[in-house]
């Protein structure tokens, strides 16, 4: 027996003609519970009339009919609840990662925990930022932003390693704001390093014997406790902490509501002067990225892969291609069998797990072990002969050509034609 | 990176812990921790000095150790590696804190450069103790080096790994702490003899103090993490069913077809450029090592 439910607002827009949503709710629907609780549908208003006239009741939802009702529902889906903490009580400070300069989805796991941190007393989550250029804030789950790009801007340049610098600045943060908590995720060289330096300067400044110490590797946060992975093993259950090093899938992100993410300005020159001064000993210098051969690089983290398959005529071609692109190389399964490339190239679910922010597949078709095996890459670029195959479906951008020609082409466009690189076996090949 | 003439220049302490099989659970040197080891030796040959603080009286943890000493093999000289182990006094030693043991030790024992692995793989494994003993001697900490490319008298230059695969050249001053990364290269294998005639020295008289913190935690087995479930926010059961039944496949795709090669490379540099993978310098530094490689 169920239970018979009204949606009293949905009744005072229907009874309101000049309520603005009147139009979505008074429409005569085709299916309502009566009032003794049986479901009646009007089969009358349901359907469409099919091409030779007959009227045809779609149930399969193949063909989308244009009813307002469900387009409601579709943009309540989509509109989340809008938050607005106008005065905290006190704050919760998370440092997203912001690889590459956006949210990953680590830092939208942050930002969850820090709501569930946060949501119980009226705090407010603050990001702390040192890349002013950051978008979807909002929708992570962020009440305020502070953005300690603003006085940097000399000391770390875009990018560059100064975790004394950036410790510097929130230090001032914990000593204007005190936050409750202090959220990292836990990666090297990145949060897991920074929070590490802020909780060990904290643990001294707090001094009296020794101060509280950071829980890292948290993975979940429930009733008031913290789970954190130690080694042997082990979990340590305690206490939620000051600072926290969370790991990936800590907590759920947001997913329901939109904050309003307000820049807050905090006078964080003094320490961009200190900077100038020369005042904080970082007793460290980034000396700039290494340049890493692609072709050293493990396949499974290579950041930028070019694979070749059945559809490569031109192997000299393909690894000048690879060369000129710093890409490293992969191969499908077909290209390693017939002797073209080696074992340890091979991409897919036999192969490597492969994780490339770019991955360039060229003549490959996509069998589903190669999908699998690329299922973690961000982008990924076919180029292929045939327009229907599974990899065309699955990229982002598909490209419909030859792939030896494409390739030529493209080292030529970027002004190192093969024929430069080889050019005596060229001329032979051509005298003959 | 070679080994110094001078020895007695730069002194180099590696801080070992006990490790434990990932798999097999079995007690033995920890990986992290090896490859530190491995990095002193290849830096400062057999004068590397190794450091513990843990139960003086602890057999297994004695093997652990001796596993660490037996890495002192295909050195110039064969000096047998010594420990220094800090007796922690306390009746459970896992209750005393070893990082100002350590730290007192450490600023006596006027070392320079002091290697440890990034986390340890008993105990608390938190990773925080070369940081706390960073603050505590007021020195400099770095965390993932891959490897050690050079020391000079004021300052150390070193690889620090980065994600997938890339590496950030930094200079350090000394004296300082270097966290090891597990892509650093690999530890020699740890041989009988050498752990034999590796000595083990105790090092009383340290003041311990207790670990209070630890106290007030629970220790538990470690359970397996949830895994996260795809949910579809979705008030419709169709939708839902969709989502559930849908094979996974990027939608919104962008299909070129009907273009010249010349066109599709054009294509596909913009993509590349617009997504930031291929940059302009890129290419000509590819193109300059390609000169010096003609020249």
């Amino acid at each position: 027996m169920s239970i018979r439910r009204i949606d009293p607002h949905a009744e005072r827009i229907r009874r309101n003609r000049l309520h603005p949503r009147h139009h979505e709710f008074a429409r005569p629907a085709w299916r309502w519970t009566s009032a003794d609780g049986v479901t009646r549908i009007n089969p009358h208003v349901l359907g469409a009339i099919g091409p030779n006239g007959v009227k045809r009741i779609d149930r399969s939802g193949a063909s989308v009919e244009p009813s307002s009702v469900s387009a409601s529902q579709v943009s309540a889906e989509l509109t989340r609840r809008q938050v607005v903490i106008a005065e905290p009580a006190g704050y919760v400070l998370v440092v997203p990662e912001l690889a590459e300069g956006r949210l990953s989805d680590h830092d939208r796991d942050l930002f969850g925990l820090a709501r569930q941190l946060a949501d119980e007393h009226q705090l407010a989550v603050t990001a702390v930022t040192f890349d002013s250029a950051v978008n979807g804030l909002e929708e992570a789950g962020a009440d305020r932003w502070l953005d300690l790009s603003v006085g940097f801007e000399e000391s770390a340049e875009n990018g560059a390693y100064c975790p004394e610098v950036r410790l510097a600045g929130l230090e001032r943060i914990e000593a204007a704001l005190a936050p409750a908590h202090w959220l990292f995720a836990d990666t090297f060289p990145g949060g897991g390093d920074l929070g590490r330096r802020l909780a060990a300067r904290l643990s001294i400044l707090s001094d009296g014997a020794e101060g509280e110490r950071a829980a890292t590797r948290v993975w979940q946060v429930a009733d008031g406790k913290s789970l954190s992975r130690a080694g042997d093993r082990q979990d340590i259950q305690r206490d939620v902490p000051r600072v926290l090093l969370a790991l990936p899938e800590c907590a759920e992100p947001i997913s329901e509501t939109l904050h309003e993410a307000r820049p807050m300005t905090l006078d964080v020159s003094m320490v961009a002067l200190d900077i100038d001064a020369g005042l904080i000993d970082t007793g460290l210098i980034d000396r700039g990225r290494v340049a890493v051969d692609p072709q050293q690089i493990p396949l499974a983290q290579a950041p930028f892969i070019l694979s070749a398959g059945r559809g490569i005529g031109d192997w000299e071609g393909y690894h000048h291609a690879a060369r000129v692109l710093g890409a490293s190389e992969g191969a499908s399964r077909v290209a390693v069998d017939d002797g073209n490339m080696a074992r340890t190239r091979q991409v897919g679910a036999t192969g490597t797990f492969v994780s490339a922010s770019c991955y360039i597949a060229v003549g490959i078709s996509g069998a589903v072990q190669h999908l699998q095996g690329i299922a973690k890459c961000q982008r990924v670029i076919a180029i292929n002969s045939d327009p229907s195959c599974d990899m065309v479906k699955r990229a982002d951008l598909a490209i419909i050509a030859d792939g030896d020609a494409v390739l030529a082409a493209l080292c030529e466009r970027l002004g190192q034609p093969r024929a430069a690189d080889e050019p005596r076996e060229e001329l032979l090949h051509d005298a003959a | 990176m070679m080994p110094r003439d001078d020895a007695n220049a730069l002194s180099v302490i590696a801080l070992v812990s006990s490790g434990r099989h990932p798999v097999s659970g079995r007690a033995g040197r920890a990986r992290e921790d090896a490859r530190a080891v491995e990095m002193g030796l290849a830096l400062a040959g057999s004068a590397l000095k190794l450091a513990h603080a843990g139960a003086a009286d602890d057999g297994a943890l004695r093997e652990c150790l001796e596993a660490y000493l037996g890495m002192f093999h295909g050195l110039e000289d064969d000096r047998p590696g010594e420990l220094s182990l800090l007796a922690l006094k306390s009746e459970d030693a896992s209750a005393d804190d070893a990082v100002p043991a350590l730290a007192r030790w450490l600023a006596d024992s006027g070392a320079q450069l002091v290697l440890t692995g990034q986390r340890a793989e008993c105990g608390e494994g938190s990773g925080m103790l070369p940081y706390l003993l960073a603050e505590r001697l007021g020195w400099a900490v770095v965390t993932g080096i891959a490897a050690i490319e050079q020391v000079d008298d004021d300052k150390a230059t070193l690889l620090q790994a980065l994600p997938q695969g890339q590496r950030r050249r930094l200079e350090v001053s000394l004296p300082c702490l270097i966290a090891v990364d597990a892509v650093a290269p690999a530890p020699r294998q740890s041989a009988f003899g050498p752990s034999r005639r590796g000595r083990i020295s105790i090092v009383d008289g340290v003041e311990a103090s207790p670990d209070l913190p630890r106290g007030a935690w629970q220790f538990q087995p470690a359970r397996a993490r949830p895994k996260r479930l795809k949910v579809v926010k979705s008030t419709n059961a169709r939708d839902r069913f969709k989502a559930a039944a849908a094979k996974s496949s990027a939608s919104g795709g962008q299909v070129l077809t009907d273009l010249t090669p010349d066109q599709a490379a054009d294509k596909l540099i913009g993509y590349l450029r617009k997504e930031k993978i291929l940059r302009e310098e890129k290419v000509l530094t590819s193109v300059e090592e390609k000169t010096n490689a003609d020249q």
